[in-house]
């Protein structure tokens, strides 16, 4: 009965439409499924067992990665109801929790966004350990560096959207450390030297403080400056490097094993 | 029970907390064989659990556990160190196996070869589906946080910045914000891409490991534990208001007084040294500070490349060297500041506010 079902079902014009390989119990069949499938064909049809231990990778990078998606989706869901003004920042951050249905989304995005630093950090810590960024993974390692960075940076600029005193507080401490950056800074070394005709070239009104802040302080300016960072800019940039990142890896001969020396 | 707890906030100070990290540090990789026992691995995580569990009876500990925000560094402090007994696990086998001639744990696996489907493919999904569930479970349990409106006349004491960037700001006292707030993090960053370059040690590629490279090992991990996490940690459960050292059991107080004591190297060197008034010329004035610097970044790595690192320098060749060990000297730069803070209460070594310029 349930076995003429699924011969139905699997042998239907829609199914073999989408599918177009048999069940993945026959080998030829499970490397199809995984090399016709636009998204599992991230991986090769086969890989080295030694490789793809959780042991051995932690799933730290895998984890990362979904994360990025989780954090994509609920982050795209939130962009319907938020508006980056500060007029109505703050009140749509209220109304996400008691108006709209399903209100976690904030929190899965807050929550999914402290994870994804971790889980970061625990990959680049595995990826260390094992000897990974060795020749010929250098500059893999490096687009991993940049990654964590943007990460970072993602997690920043999100942090001021809620628009409430412990965001605005946040982003002003970790934006003030820019007023001492050396001669770019109207606080760093050096500004003090740059001048034209006794006026001061570096000041509060121009210094890189003011180019991230869109302003003197942390502003409604700012509000905008950040939000299109964290919902464009720096999306955009960390999925062209992931992209990297992932080819990289299967053109860097798969994931690490023991080299013989 | 109050006296336990007066020991504690004292053992948690920034000097006896970073310092007894440091020897516990150390103690774990010259004993790496034993602290890789599954024993030591259960030893560690329950007297963490039991220690935050008994600790949460305390109004004080609880308050500042229970931030919403501070969820992730709990986290962290589950998974780091299951992570790194993980590591020590299958680094000892390994070293032991490659001692005794066998193969390593990464190549003796039958078959050595296997279809993704299902054999990464279903792991993959278990993953995925686990991480959801935990996701929805917190997001349910725990809301995100929402303070009063954003208000720029209202500054919060304390004002933190995220937590992840608490280890920053937790330099600050110890580094003025250029070198605490854009130098050394370039420098991190542009340090952590520069290792694939330094490391020329051809062992230890594609397996875990701890004897072929303990050097790169224990560089790396002095870094994350003790320079970004531990600081971390300090900045988000055990400083208070005005930045103050507050320990777990004690109450966030923003009256509290703590004396400024700190002197400038230049004011030991002129006043208290020869006993005269500090010069009026910002050069001579700190000359004594110029001089250490001057020798700690370039006269000291001569020194070094021909004594303790002259392995490294005749591996490395001479544009390697230099910039490894200048950035071994600036991460170095943050204990040794620590340390002349709490032995001599030195407040800068060059000391220019004028121009902003303070070291
Ligand atoms: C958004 C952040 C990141 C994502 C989504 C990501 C994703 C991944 C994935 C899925 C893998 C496959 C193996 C594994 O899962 O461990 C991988 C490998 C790798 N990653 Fe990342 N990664 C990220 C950040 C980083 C960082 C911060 C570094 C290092 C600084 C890094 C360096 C590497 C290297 C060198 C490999 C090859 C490892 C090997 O072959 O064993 N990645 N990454």
């Amino acid at each position: 009965m349930w076995k003429s079902f699924v011969d139905y079902v699997t042998g239907s014009q829609i199914w073999t439409s989408v599918f177009r390989h048999g069940t993945p119990t026959t080998p030829r069949n499970q490397a199809l499924a995984v090399l016709s499938n636009v998204f599992l064909h991230l991986h090769p049809a086969r890989a080295r067992k030694g490789g793809i231990k959780l042991e051995y990778t932690w799933c730290m990078g895998g984890v990362s990665f979904f994360l990025f998606l989780e954090l994509a989706i609920t982050g795209i869901l939130l962009m319907f109801y938020y508006r980056p003004t500060a007029e109505y920042a703050f009140v749509d951050m209220i109304a996400l929790r008691e108006h709209v249905p399903l209100g976690v989304m904030r929190e899965l995005h807050r929550w999914g966004a402290h994870l994804m630093v971790i889980a970061v950090w625990l990959h680049m810590f595995r990826v260390f350990l094992t000897g990974s960024y060795k020749p010929p993974r250098e500059f893999n390692w490096g687009v991993g560096v940049i990654l964590l960075t943007l990460t970072l940076m993602l997690s920043f600029t999100g942090y001021l959207l809620p628009w409430d005193q412990l965001a605005i507080w946040a982003v002003t401490v970790g934006t003030n450390m820019a007023r001492a950056t050396p001669f770019l800074g109207h606080e760093g070394p050096g500004a003090a030297f740059l001048t034209l005709e006794g006026v001061n070239l570096v000041h509060a009104g121009d210094d890189v403080r003011f180019g991230l802040l869109a302003g003197r302080f942390v502003g409604e300016a700012t509000l905008l400056r950040f939000y299109v960072l964290h919902c464009i800019a720096f999306p955009f940039i960390i999925v062209i490097l992931i992209a990297i990142h992932f080819w990289r890896v299967r053109k860097d001969g798969g994931i690490s094993g023991p080299v013989a020396l | 029970m109050d006296a336990l707890k007066a020991v504690i906030n004292w053992l948690c100070q920034p000097e006896p907390l970073i310092t007894i990290s440091c020897i516990v540090f150390f103690a774990v990789f010259i004993k790496l064989h034993i602290f890789a026992k599954w024993q030591s691995l259960v030893a560690m995580m329950s007297s963490i659990i039991l220690f935050t569990l008994a600790s949460a009876g305390d109004e004080n500990f609880r308050e500042i556990l229970t931030k919403p925000d501070n969820v992730p560094i709990i986290i962290i402090f589950l998974l780091l160190p299951f992570f790194f007994w993980l590591w020590a696990y299958q680094a000892c086998d390994n070293d032991v196996r490659t001692k005794e001639g066998r193969p390593l744990r990464e190549i003796d696996v039958e078959p050595k070869v296997v279809y993704v489907w299902p054999h990464l493919v279903y792991p993959e999904l278990i993953c995925i589906v686990v991480m959801t569930l935990a996701l929805i479970v917190w997001s349910v349990a725990i809301d995100a946080p929402m303070e009063e409106p954003a208000n720029p006349a209202k500054t919060p004491n304390p004002s933190k910045a995220p937590w992840y960037f608490l280890g920053l700001q937790e330099m600050l006292v110890y580094f003025d914000p250029w070198l605490a707030g854009v130098v050394f993090p370039s420098l991190i960053v542009g340090g952590l891409m520069a290792i694939p370059y330094i490391d020329k040690n051809p062992k230890g590629n594609g397996y875990y490991t701890f004897k072929e490279r303990p050097f790169a090992i224990i560089v790396f991990c002095f870094g994350f534990f003790i320079l970004w996490i531990l600081l971390v940690f300090l900045g988000t459960f055990l400083r208070g208001p005005n930045w103050n050292f507050f320990g777990p059991y004690e109450y966030w107080d923003s009256h509290k007084v703590v004396p400024l004591v700190n002197v400038n190297l230049s004011e030991y060197f002129w006043i208290k040294g020869l006993g005269q008034a500090l010069p009026e010329n910002i050069f001579v004035r700190e000359a004594p500070g110029f001089l250490m610097t001057g020798f700690y970044l370039c006269v000291l790595p001569f020194i070094m490349a021909k004594t303790v690192f002259k392995k490294f320098y005749m591996e490395l060749g001479f544009i390697r060297f230099n910039v490894f060990i200048i950035l071994f000297l600036s991460m170095m730069s943050m204990p040794i500041k620590m340390v002349l803070r709490w032995t001599l209460n030195l407040k800068y070594i060059v000391a220019i506010p004028e121009y902003f310029f303070n070291i």
